[in-house]
């Protein structure tokens, strides 16, 4: 019933916007983990002006649309001088706005851990950075990494906003093939199948870190 | 696609795999039911024409955020149609359709036909039945005043030229200019906002189009001329050869009686 002659016919198409979306996804995963926990200790540190614009970060980001973020990037920075072409800013975009999701799932799981393991650490002569290091963070590790493995799986399918800047990914060569062959259902089902090719084995891999790190504590 | 357990799962799937469709929740027991049925016959039952167009192209289908409606040349043209086929203008109802979306829309029973600044091409025929030519246009360049690029011969290796996803003049391009990066977008007022930001060097499209968005931003004109001929059609579902001629002595009747000149000059001024 589905017409493999399209998938075939357009391979070169088709792992060319697949490429681009692996290189997004990966360059988004590294991005957004970065900001994400620079923002999560911007929110948890015993500093009050880090904490407000840290939650001015999250609040800020977390409740705009992907899409407004990637024009903002692609069509608004241009205004100022700054041309980013779809690729660089729609991964931008990607990466800010999933950091957002990552700080709070952090800081959730590092607030998760009781306040009485800081307090202890710290009478016992531990600095507030050491008692982070060696007591909370290794607590709360295990209960931020499903969250984020599922952050991490939104963003490689949220990738797909490039392709309504001409970002050159999947989705982008999805449409063009579309067009020329005035086949839509069968050419997207191929591209649903590249990007499980990506989310599967995230997934899995989120999973199996998720026992091993059950297993060692 | 035409196979009905194929469109069936088609009509399902579209909606989560692409967005493409915001209206494809229309039954398809109905849309394979009827689909034997001639669809002039539909026409009448209904009395009303669906009609898929552009709301985003300014002189042909643009929707006026003041007034709600959408305006244009491929509307009055439609308008007209209604009257000649129905006997009244009013019994029309138009939906929008990009480049993207308006074979399946049509193939999918959303839509009676296009009217939406198509192209005839060969290529499309095998898709859906045109009427006679109802507008010839032809494709061209839109550049910021003051471009070095004057012509077709201008886009080398580097030069960004900006399209529309599915539309003929994407695929003219590639085949004109091979060197040259072609980058394509949902919309023209996508295509245009990102020629207008600096993503690209010239925008490609037919003159008609072009010329609704000088009309929009005087900073931008034409150049080169036209270099390929765009005949446009108004497009219905493979088999209609009723519907077809129906629309065929109307458009007829309209050229005759002098209307399609005076809809033709309300929205096209230049040359």
């Amino acid at each position: 019933m589905i017409d493999f002659s399209i998938l075939i016919n357009n391979l070169d198409t088709y792992l060319e916007g697949f490429k681009n979306t692996i290189f997004a996804s990966i360059i988004g995963l590294v991005g957004s983990f970065i900001i994400g926990v620079i923002v999560a200790v911007m929110r948890i540190a015993p500093i009050k002006p880090l904490n407000w614009i840290g939650t001015v970060y999250v609040e800020f980001i977390r409740n705009i649309p992907l899409l407004i973020i990637a024009f903002f990037f692609y069509v608004g920075l241009p205004a100022v001088g700054v041309t980013l072409s779809g690729f660089v800013a729609g991964t931008i975009a990607l990466s800010i706005y999933t950091a957002s999701f990552i700080a709070e799932a952090i800081r959730a799981g590092i607030q998760s851990v009781p306040k009485g393991q800081m307090e202890a650490a710290r009478s016992s002569g531990l600095t507030y950075v050491q008692a982070m290091r060696t007591i909370i963070l290794p607590q709360a590790i295990k209960i931020v990494i499903p969250p984020i493995g599922n952050q991490f799986i939104n963003l490689v399918k949220n990738s797909s906003i490039l392709g309504i800047i001409a970002g050159l990914d999947l989705m982008y060569f999805g449409d063009i093939v579309s067009s020329h062959t005035f086949v839509t259902f069968d050419v997207y089902i191929f591209v649903a199948l590249f990007y499980l090719v990506l989310t599967i084995p995230l997934s899995l891999g989120v999973g199996y870190l998720e026992k091993r790190l059950a297993r060692n504590h | 696609m035409f196979k009905s357990k194929a469109s069936k799962i088609t009509g399902i799937l579209l909606l989560s795999a692409s967005m493409l469709l915001s209206a494809c929740g229309k039954s398809d027991k109905e849309t394979s039911g009827t689909a034997a049925k001639n669809a002039l016959e539909q026409i009448k039952e209904k009395d009303k024409i669906v009609v898929g167009v552009k709301y985003d192209t300014r002189l042909f289908g643009l929707k006026n955020p003041s007034s709600g409606e959408v305006e244009g040349f491929d509307i009055d043209i439609s308008k007209e149609l209604a009257k000649d086929i129905l006997g009244d203008e009013k019994k029309i109802e138009f939906k929008e359709v990009t480049s993207k979306t308006r074979i399946p829309m049509l193939n999918n029973g959303d839509i009676d036909m296009i009217v939406a600044t198509m192209t005839i091409s060969e290529e499309r025929k095998k898709e859906v039945d045109f009427s006679d030519v109802y507008f010839q246009a032809g494709q061209s360049l839109l550049v910021k005043k003051g471009s070095p690029i004057k012509g077709l011969e201008d886009l080398k290796k580097g030069t960004k030229v900006l399209a529309v996803k599915g539309s003929t003049s994407a695929v003219n391009i590639r085949e004109k200019a091979p060197e040259t990066t072609v980058l394509e977008f949902e919309n023209y007022t996508e295509a245009f906002t990102a020629l207008k930001s600096g993503q690209g060097d010239a925008l490609t499209t037919d003159d008609s189009i072009l010329y609704g968005m000088v009309d929009q931003d005087s900073n931008y004109e034409l150049v080169g001329g036209t270099f390929t001929d765009e005949p446009y059609g108004i497009a219905v579902k493979k088999g209609n050869k009723e519907l077809v001629d129906a629309i065929n002595s109307a458009l007829k009747k309209m050229k005759d009686s002098g209307k399609y000149d005076e809809i033709k000059n309300k929205w096209i001024k230049s040359n």
